[in-house]
């Protein structure tokens, strides 16, 4: 199909379902702006659809990413290079106007997600296999730094919860070696290291707020999270809501929870308990815990909607076709629905009038208004995973 | 055509081989391997924050203690125990099939 016939089909299959056959790849119009773009990983058949929240619409597929289980991504300051994270170690530039790939390497053996410097220069990629994290070249993605993560144990570990902090920093954690790291490289591409040790057993995941100021660091192996006030002269960690399965059976976890899209809401912070049917408030404040909500199930991702008045939650399988809506100001939940089988991710529109969930088993991405809750059209998508609105590229903490 | 007739063999074979399971419950089975166990030990099973699964990987390891591991999960890890949401024929079937190479 040329583009002049796509387009056309587009416009008479009118804008709630212009549905995309698999192996169509229409070439796309690259006179337009991005701010309304996104990306949506297809984990199974290793592509990704380019998708724009105005027409709500997929604009192109491109295939050839690789393994993209747990893929993410991350955008370039203008909007038009999408950098994906695959499973295999892959690191995909994308083009998201000519809509193809610009440029793949395959970096590491198994990954776990990146980052990208504040001044769009450096892409940085979390390695579960050999761990550590690896700096490239956002241009040309030539390999600049390669940074292993070897904890005080002396073994190398692997490399989770990775986020790029302003200064051309970035923080991530050590997995096997309860650590955290800060790699500085402002000064060049030997890193400045500022390592925490016993930070608290493995930590599975981390973000940082969007003022750059707490990073925190969830941990598997006890009942609680690590943070670091940034913003403090002196750096150092502490431990945070210690004990929250206390005096209950901890469940087991089907699926791990993740700290990327965090709510942050005011002066609270909206996180996923682990082995609880249960989201922690905690108080950015004094970093004490200032509630718990009751939840349909285990929490996966916990995203405010970007004025943070509500956080939007999915959940852990097999409880995972459901979606609760928390009401800030209330703390009560006040909508619970069905979007289908197996909802791995939601992602809100920039400013937050519609909400995308993608439906991975029904083979779906569900758009919603955010306010009427209502379906406002579906687009079909093979095995969706990650949602990702190309507005990220000037936030922190997403 | 074929690739279906070449599953309809494989479960036959694993269906006098091993736990009787229905053709339904292996497709079940195949994919909540690869898309919720996959969440860790990564779609094609070769591992992420859980441990590689492929046969190469399981080959010093019998199907009995790892359907045990399926069934109990491993405390201290991640790993968790997922009876309550597998039978021990689910288990059997599930090991035997990763030692085999889990049908695509």
């Amino acid at each position: 199909m040329n583009r002049r016939s796509f387009l056309t089909a587009g416009v008479a299959a009118g804008l709630a379902s212009p549905a995309l056959a698999a192996g169509e790849a229409p070439a796309c119009a690259p006179t337009r702006g991005t701010g309304d773009l996104g990306l949506v990983i297809e984990r199974a058949s290793g592509s990704v659809l380019i998708v724009d929240t105005t027409t709500r619409g997929v604009v192109s597929r491109i295939e050839g990413l690789g393994d993209l289980s747990h893929a993410t991504a991350v955008f370039g300051p203008s909007e038009r290079y999408a950098y994906v994270f695959g499973r295999d170690g892959g690191l995909t530039k994308v083009d998201m106007l000519a809509c193809r790939i610009d440029k793949r390497v395959v970096q590491a053996g198994n990954a776990i997600g990146g980052a990208i410097s504040d001044d769009g220069a450096l892409i940085v990629a979390s390695n579960y296999t050999p761990g550590g994290i690896k700096v490239f070249d956002a241009d040309d993605l030539s390999e600049l730094a390669s940074v292993p993560a070897v904890g005080l144990g002396g073994k190398q570990s692997k490399t989770v919860g990775l986020v790029d902090l302003p200064g051309r920093r970035f923080a991530y954690a050590l997995y096997d070696a309860n650590e955290i790291w800060i790699a500085d490289f402002s000064a060049g591409m030997t890193p400045v290291l500022t390592k925490f040790h016993d930070v608290g057993k493995l930590p599975y995941d981390a973000n940082v707020t969007s003022d750059a100021r707490h990073f925190i660091a969830g941990l598997f192996g006890e009942d609680g999270f690590a943070h670091i006030d940034l913003w403090a002269d002196k750096l150092k960690v502490e431990r945070v809501s210690s004990g929250y399965n206390a005096g209950r059976e901890k469940l087991p976890i089907y699926k791990m929870p993740h700290l990327e899209g965090w709510a942050q809401s005011g002066g609270s912070l909206v996180v996923p308990a682990a082995g609880q049917h249960e989201a922690l408030i905690l108080d950015l404040d004094t970093m004490k815990e200032q509630g718990r909500i009751a939840l349909h199930s285990q929490p996966v991702f916990c995203v405010a909607r970007p004025d943070g008045r509500e956080v939007w939650i999915n959940f852990a399988h097999p409880a995972n076709d459901t979606v609760q809506v928390l009401d800030i100001p209330t703390r009560k939940i006040v909508h619970t629905f069905k979007p289908g089988p197996a909802v791995l991710h939601l992602e809100f529109t920039p400013r937050g009038h519609e909400v995308w969930i993608s439906v991975r088993d029904a083979d779906r991405i569900d758009i919603y208004d955010v306010r009427t809750r209502a379906k406002k059209a579906e687009i079909k998508a093979a095995k969706p995973s990650g949602i990702f609105f190309t507005a990220r590229a000037h936030r922190l903490g997403v | 055509m074929t690739l279906r007739l070449d599953i309809a063999v494989a479960l036959a074979v694993i269906a006098a081989t091993a736990s009787a399971i229905a053709a339904d419950r292996g497709n079940e089975l195949t994919a909540l391997v690869r898309e919720d166990c996959g969440s860790c030990h990564g779609m094609t099973l070769k591992g992420g924050l859980g441990a590689p699964l492929t046969p190469d990987d399981l080959a010093g390891k019998d199907a009995a203690s790892l359907a045990s591991i399926i069934l109990d999960g491993v405390p201290g890890t991640p790993m968790p125990p997922w009876r309550g949401l597998l039978s021990e024929a689910d288990a059997r079937w599930i090991a035997e099939a990763l030692k085999r190479g889990l049908p695509q």
